[in-house]
Order: structure tokens, then sequence, then C-alpha cells
């Protein structure tokens, strides 16, 4: 007999659908946000030449680029309160989680971009005057950044799906919403079809709006060196 | 009236010696062509000057004052010399405008109305106030390397440091920029000019310095270092640029 696809009792629960796309984007944004500053944060500290500074970075960075998101994950909610006495709440451990891990990942994006901006750009800017810390936020970064977005956006997509592992710690993102309406109706397929579709749409949605600003910044500007 | 002053300047990169104890004075005014073959330390002399490459030995003293390697004085003794690089190094994410006002807007901290009327002067004194809105990208060697004027101009350098700034333009282009460094010579400023551009050095020269091995070699009157050169290697050098002349 073939499988009757009904979708009725997914959109039906709809609104569970809602707030959990709403705790993903939420946990998305804000490790991101976080993650980019944290990133610059690590950036600078490992092109520093004192390796007092360096070196911190550079093991952070490597610890949270060797091992796997869920045991970072379960680290910041299980067992950091175990070990200090820190109790996270689900969203508060998953964003730190992800902000960290994202900064590891920034870290080496933004280094990368800001070696890539020729010496003379630095010979420029302190030619007139300028400090180091004017140089690289009025001169260096802004090109580096420009140079950064298609990386930026692989790291966005790549971190919305990975926040699916907030359901192991009880976060109710899309996912977990999406878990959930499936015990409930006994549509696993239409619920997790459905699901899969949004986050189709919204990464899609993501990928031509920064397309777009690439596009819109390589056109104001820089498209030759000198 | 002397506003420079350098004694006993050493530079190496790597072990490799590249100036060797220069003293040089610098007075208000003066224009000095400085001249020499590649690797002779033209260049890493000029940008000991303002510091872009920190000596390693000697002293450079600005209007009497020896200046120390602490970045806030190193940020002043940059702004009152004023550099201009063979590459241009405009800012590529900054309209010709944007390049002139940047270092009024960030390093003086100037209101964005003073700085443009002040930027837009200088666009108009090197003959681009039309191109104030283009990028970069958008313009002409010779008018990339006239920005780059301006915005050296617009900090009201007492001295101006030209690192070869014609070596990277096709010759059709150079006396465009050539016009602007004269016009410049003509207002009295005080000028140090690295350049393979000996019929300039000698019409707007006041001084020619040759260089040699980290060392200056021979120094006097435009008559006197390129019309009659007193040491060997001078005469090789000036020879060697004479060849293919007309």
């Amino acid at each position: 007999m073939a499988y009757q696809w009904d979708f009725t009792p997914v959109f039906a629960n709809a609104d569970l659908l809602a707030q959990g796309l709403v705790n993903t984007l939420k946990v998305t944004g804000a490790s991101l946000a976080c993650g980019l500053v944290l990133g610059l944060g690590f950036a600078l500290m490992r092109l520093s030449r004192q390796r007092l500074v360096s070196w911190p970075a550079g093991f952070v960075i490597e610890v949270f680029r060797t091992t796997p998101p869920l045991v970072q994950l379960f680290w910041f909610f299980f067992a950091l309160p175990l070990i200090a006495g820190i109790e996270m709440t689900p969203l508060l451990a998953a964003v730190v989680t992800f902000s960290i891990q994202s900064a590891a990942f920034f870290a080496e994006v933004f280094r990368a971009g800001i070696v890539s901006v020729e010496r003379g750009q630095w010979d420029g800017a302190r030619a007139i005057g300028m400090t180091h810390g004017q140089a690289l936020r009025r001169i260096v970064l802004p090109q580096a950044v420009k140079r950064m977005i298609p990386a930026f956006m692989e790291r966005a997509i790549e971190l919305m799906k990975t926040t699916t592992l907030v359901a192991t710690i009880a976060y109710t993102d899309l996912l977990f919403a999406a878990n959930e309406i499936a015990q409930k109706t006994f549509r696993p397929l239409e619920t997790f079809t459905v699901a899969a579709l949004i986050y189709f749409v919204v990464i899609t949605a993501f990928s031509l709006l920064a397309r777009q600003l690439e596009r819109h910044l390589a056109v104001s500007g820089e498209s030759t060196v000198h | 009236m002397t506003i420079l002053k350098v004694s006993g300047l050493s530079k190496s990169f790597g072990g490799n010696d590249v100036i060797r104890g220069i003293d040089l004075d610098v007075a208000k005014g003066e224009r000095i062509a400085v001249l020499g073959a590649s690797g002779s330390g033209k260049s890493t002399l000029l940008r000991c000057l303002n510091f872009m490459e920190m000596p390693d030995a000697g002293t450079i003293t600005l209007d009497g004052k020896v200046v120390g390697r602490r970045e806030a004085e190193l940020t002043l003794v940059r702004q009152r010399i004023g550099m201009v690089f063979q590459q241009f190094n405009l800012f590529p994410h900054m309209t010709a405008l944007g390049n002139v006002m940047e270092g009024l807007r960030t390093v003086r901290r100037m209101n964005k109305a003073d700085a443009q009327a002040r930027a837009e002067r200088e666009l108009a004194r090197v003959g681009l106030a039309d191109k104030a809105a283009h990028y970069p990208a958008h313009l002409s060697g010779g008018q990339k390397q006239r920005v780059a004027i301006a915005r050296a101009l617009a900090m009201d350098p007492e001295l101006l440091l030209f690192d070869e700034p014609t070596s990277a333009l096709d010759p059709e282009l150079v006396g465009e920029v050539l016009g602007v460094i004269r016009s410049l010579a003509e207002e009295g400023r005080t000028m140090l000019l690295v350049t393979h551009e000996l019929g300039f050095a000698y019409h707007v020269a006041t001084r020619v310095i040759f260089l040699a091995d980290g060392t200056i070699h021979e120094q006097g009157t435009p008559d006197e270092v390129l019309k009659h050169p007193k040491k060997e290697r001078t005469q090789a050098f000036l020879a060697r640029h004479k060849e293919f002349s007309l």
C-alpha cells in the first residue's frame, strides 16, 4: 500500500515550528556576532609578536577546531557546573559553545584576511600619522573583511546546521520542535521534510543576501589593487 | 635654518648593512635629489627619516628635538614629514576625496565639513578637483600619484619625502606628476626626492646626493654632481644613465 502523505498535522503545529525557528536563529545569530568579535580578538592575539599573547589564543583555537562540537556543548552544559559551579541555561551554554567555536574559525579567517592586505596599505596609513590601531581599523580591516565574506557565509550556514546539536541539551530549536511534533502526530516524514524545507529557505535567503552584499561592495570601490 | 638633522644613521636587514652611518642636514626650503644604483640604500634612507623603518643606530633631530621611539611621538613626526610612495598606496576602499580626508578626519579629528573643504582644495591644487568622487581603481597611475601627493599635503607637512614617485608610471604619465612636484618646489617646500629622472633633478633640486653602499658617496649642487662629478662611481652611474638618452 502506498504511503499517504498528510501535512495537515504538521501545519496544525506551525506555532511550535515557528518558535523553534526563532530559537535556532537566536542561537545562530548570537553565536555569529559573538564569534566575530571574539574571533577578531583571537586573530589580533595570534598576530602579536609576543608569545605570551599569541600562544594562548593559538591553544584555544586548536582545541576548539579539533574537538567535536557535541563534546564542547556537553562540557559547557554538564561539566562546567560540576567543576566550577557555573550553571548555564541551555541557550547560554549553546551560545557560549558556538561562539568560541566560531571564533576559532573566524580567527584564522581574520588572520588570513589581515595578512592578505598589501604591506603598502600599512605604509600609506602610517605615513599620514595613523597609529597601528587606526591603520588596522580604518584601512586594513575594511579591506580584509571584504575578502572574508565568502568564508563568513560558509561558516554561518555550517553553524546554523550545527546548532541542531542543542536538542541534546533540551533546547527547543527548530529540529527539537520538529521531533516533538513528529512524536505527537506520528508524521515524522512530513514533519522533518517541512523542517528541512525551512532550513533550505532560510539558508538560501541568507546566501542570496550575502552575495548581494558582496556584489554591492565590489561595485563600490576596489576591483584592482593600488 | 636646519629643520632636519640626521647623524650616524644605520640600518641593516638580516645582516645586510643597507645604510652605514649617514649624516645629513636638511635646511628649510632645500630640495634634495637622492640618486644611486638600486640597492644603494636610497629608499631605506628615506623610510628611516619618517621611521617607516626603525633605524638601528643614529639620531634624527627635527626642529632641534631628537625623535624618540614611542608610537605617540612617531605619529606626530610622520604628520610633519609627508611621504609619497612609488606604488601610491592609496586606500582602494575610499574615493580620491576620502583618501585625502582620511588623515584629517582620523588623525587630526577635524570635523567633516572642514576636512572636506581642505581635501577639495588639495585635490584642486594637483588638478584633480573633478575626480574627487572616483575610486583609485578608476584613476590612471598619474592621477593616483597626484591624489597621493594631495593626501600628503593635506597634513601640512614641513618636509616631503618622495620615494621614486614616477617609477611605476607609464612614460606618458610621468610629466603630470613631475609638474605637480615642480609647482611644490616653486612654493618653496622642503623636499627629499629619490628619483631616476636626472633631468628633473638637475632643474628642480638645490642639492644632489649620490648614494653608494649605504653612504653618501658624493654630494653638491646639481651642476657639480650631475655635470661635473668628481668620483669615479658617480661618473659611471651617470654614464650608464646617459647611454641610451637622445
